[in-house]
């Protein structure tokens, strides 16, 4: 992940849906260790960005490069690279909060010992060590939500694209997330993350995307509580 | 860096496994309706022993086939479910690995349902149904049945109808392993000469080969949107 000092590199980026478009031409480039804001209505286009980025999505046009890397043609180079938190918590109910976690360590080719240790560390980070060997299928929306934080930064990922990682987090939760994230971005992690919640926009993200109707309506700093006179200045509703 | 092949089918089956040993979501549905069917075939058709030895591995491999559907249906709708199936994609790991993980835990639960129908249908139509070339046939039968449900099953797993619309899939791709397994398994059940089933084994075994080299290169432009 060393080929260009941009990590995410998107130019002209449309994506359809049958005849109907979900992002069109889309243009940005958001710089190593940084953190960026993806604001939007529903339906304006954050999650198809998000699993476009992802690589588990193709464009209908356009290209994305993810450290150098065309997406999705050159995708496995930066897989182990990605870590993205999803809508849905791409967790096993049958399975126990540390053996997802130990499944997925597996996928990404972490030894036992180290998989073991990131998984203790990160249940005890997101506040589930207690409930390590219980069903996922017992846990409430919020813990599932932390669980898949956890399963998202299990693989040391450079890049983390987060799809509404608050939602479902309690108050304490979402000061666990906070210091989560600062410190991923201390490791030289970047993080693009989606969000709703604009009166509790993280102090550590200085840029933000506005998604409009499938387009790129802002992309800028901005100061402390700007972020929702941003959003409804530059976010429109789907028609 | 790409995880290692069989680490990745490793880690699939082994969890498949353990999922299985909790919820049972899969076997209680396939064991059920194997064990339904066989049944009420054995209480309609009241046959003697001649008519007996020519229907019965059309019973077997029927029960077997439509049993497998819900087998398959279920454990790839269990990945689908929870958007389970993206993290295997976003995982450096090779789809045909991801494949054959999830094959090997279909043929897995389908043979111990096999396993059990053999005995069973022994004990129903006094046949034995428990030989070696039986077991044999049996054993590849499943394995052909679970590469082709696997890649089916993984296309319909992503529709709205996927319980009707894996059947109506599944039916006519299957149509040469039931050919094939019906006449093996008639044959060897109605002692004949070994020269007029083995050819049957030979064809149900090159057709399971080709499946299975056909849904490894097939199964990553299947999962890929």
């Amino acid at each position: 992940m060393t080929r260009h000092s941009a990590l995410i590199e998107v130019e002209q980026l449309s994506k359809n849906y049958g005849l109907k478009p979900a992002l069109k031409a889309l243009d940005f480039r958001l710089e190593r260790g940084r953190c960026a804001l993806l604001l939007g209505a529903n339906g304006s286009g954050k999650s198809t960005l998000l699993r476009l980025l992802s690589g588990l999505s193709k464009p209908t046009s356009g290209a994305i490069r993810i450290g150098g890397w065309e997406m999705p043609r050159e995708a496995m180079a930066v897989r182990a690279q990605i870590g993205l938190v999803a809508h849905r918590p791409l967790l096993y109910e049958s399975l126990t909060a540390r053996e997802n976690l130990d499944f997925c360590g597996k996928l990404y080719g972490i030894p036992g010992g180290e998989r073991e240790r990131r998984s203790e560390a990160l249940l005890r980070q997101v506040g589930l060590w207690r409930r390590a060997d219980s069903l996922t299928r017992s846990f409430s929306r919020g813990m599932k939500q932390r669980l898949s934080i956890a399963r998202a930064l299990l693989h040391q990922p450079a890049l983390l694209l987060l799809d509404e990682p608050y939602s479902g987090l309690d108050q304490r939760a979402g000061t666990m997330l906070d210091g989560l994230l600062r410190s991923a971005l201390e490791d030289g992690r970047t993080i693009l993350m989606s969000t709703h919640q604009l009166a509790r926009s993280p102090d550590f993200a200085s840029r933000a995307l506005v998604l409009s109707r499938g387009r790129l309506s802002f992309d800028g700093g901005f100061a402390p509580g700007e972020l929702a006179a941003l959003y409804h200045k530059y976010s429109q509703p789907p028609p | 860096m790409k995880t290692p092949f069989f680490t990745t089918v490793l880690a699939i089956l082994s969890k498949d496994l353990q999922a299985e040993r909790r919820s049972r979501d899969v076997l209680s549905v396939m064991g059920l309706f194997a064990l339904l069917s066989v049944m009420v075939f054995s209480f309609a058709l009241e046959l003697d022993r001649l008519a007996r030895e020519e229907t019965i591995s059309g019973v077997l491999w029927v029960t077997l086939l439509f049993a497998s559907v819900l087998g398959f249906n279920r454990s790839l709708a269990l990945e689908r479910d929870q958007g389970n199936f993206d993290a295997l994609l976003l995982a450096p790991v090779a789809r045909s690995a991801i494949f054959t993980g999830k094959l090997l835990g279909n043929f897995l639960f389908t043979l111990l349902v096999g396993a059990a129908l053999l005995p069973l249908m022994s004990l129903l139509y006094t046949v034995n149904m428990l030989g070696g070339w039986v077991i044999a046939t049996t054993i590849v039968g499943i394995f052909g049945l679970s590469t082709i449900g696997t890649l089916l099953a993984t296309m319909t797993a992503q529709t709205r109808a996927r319980e009707a619309l894996l059947p109506v899939a599944m039916l006519p791709v299957a149509l040469p392993f039931l050919l094939t397994a019906v006449n093996a398994t008639k044959g060897i059940i109605s002692a004949l000469p070994p020269a007029e089933w083995r050819h049957w084994i030979e064809l149900l075994g090159a057709i399971t080969a080709l499946y299975l080299a056909l849904c490894l290169l097939l199964y990553g432009f299947v999962v890929e949107e």
